[in-house]
């Protein structure tokens, strides 16, 4: 009854958030947006931190509405993604090549309150994930979690990712 | 009147913080229609791959002329709001090309605007995306 000594958890969490890192950092968009991911296990929550260059209605003030449906489409492919990537990792496979991006087929979007000038936090759940198309949720909020700012529902064509090299 | 309006439509655009970070600029506006560019830049990039411009600047220029159309309309209150926007991307925008959002506000009732917009890199009729999107419409007093 010899078991595997489970890996040390600090080396788990490098791996994982390393191959977080390298998901967040490869779009220039992202980066000049200041888009952040945190993760928690395998959920990720997407943080877009207050700037003034956010402002849409400068008379409120609010957010813009596309910095926030940009916000949403980046949370919902970040999502996408990284579950792609998470089943190999945790299978103990090198992730060092990523997925090709998955393409937004269409994205729509329902603005329930103005955007505060705040931070904003961003969830998204994979409805449907199958070969080809996936449909995704993705709600953000900022002070109160029970008030989300904006929700949208996406689809998107998936990479094809079998091949490994 | 009416010019009145679409000055007024044309100084709050040129204003906004988000709209001068992502380089957009005023083309045309005036009457439920507006214009506006943004020129490609490598801040824009949404897959490094490619070198294609993220979806969520492309939403944002297309919400921006969408909003400029309805402030345009004669029948425009004082304010308007996104309330939902549907986008379609049809394509990848080519590398380099300036994109040129273009928008139609349809209709108006009391509370609501309609608006239909698309956008294109100018490298074929088929758009690269398109939008059909229902903004509140404030009347004030």
């Amino acid at each position: 009854m010899n078991r595997p000594q489970p890996e040390p958890v600090q080396i788990v969490k490098e791996r994982r958030d390393a191959a977080l890192a390298a998901l967040v950092a490869r779009v220039p968009y992202s980066a000049f947006m200041g888009f952040q991911f945190e993760r928690r296990g395998d959920e990720l929550t997407g943080l877009m931190p207050y700037r003034p260059d956010l402002i849409g209605n400068p008379a409120l003030p609010a957010l813009h509405g596309g910095a926030l449906a940009a916000f949403l489409e980046t949370t919902a492919l970040m999502a996408l993604s990284w579950s792609m990537i998470w089943p190999r990792m945790e299978a103990g496979e090198s992730v060092d090549i990523l997925p090709k991006l998955p393409k937004t087929i269409d994205l729509t979007v329902d603005y329930l309150r103005s955007g505060l000038p705040r931070d904003a936090y961003a969830r998204a759940e994979i409805t449907r994930a199958g070969r080809r198309y996936a449909s995704v949720q993705v709600e953000a909020w900022q002070d109160n979690r029970a008030r989300p700012t904006v929700q949208a529902m996406g689809h998107f064509l998936m990479p094809d990712f079998e091949a490994r090299s | 009147m009416s010019d009145n309006r679409t000055e007024i439509a044309r100084s709050f655009i040129e204003g906004l913080p988000h709209c001068n970070a992502l380089g957009m600029s005023l083309e045309t506006i005036g009457e439920g229609e507006a214009e506006i560019l943004m020129p490609y830049a490598e801040k824009l990039i949404g897959d490094p791959e490619t070198g294609v411009i993220h979806g969520g600047a492309v939403s944002a220029l297309m919400d921006t002329c969408a909003g400029a159309a309805v402030m345009s309309h004669p029948d425009a209150g004082v304010a308007t709001a996104t309330l939902d926007l549907r986008i379609d991307y049809m394509r990848a925008a080519r590398p380099g090309a300036t994109i040129t959002a273009h928008a139609i506000c349809y209709h108006m009732t009391r509370a609501v605007a309609f608006v239909r917009v698309s956008a294109n890199d100018g490298s074929s009729d088929v758009p690269v995306a398109a939008a059909t999107g229902a903004f509140a419409v404030e009347h004030g007093s």
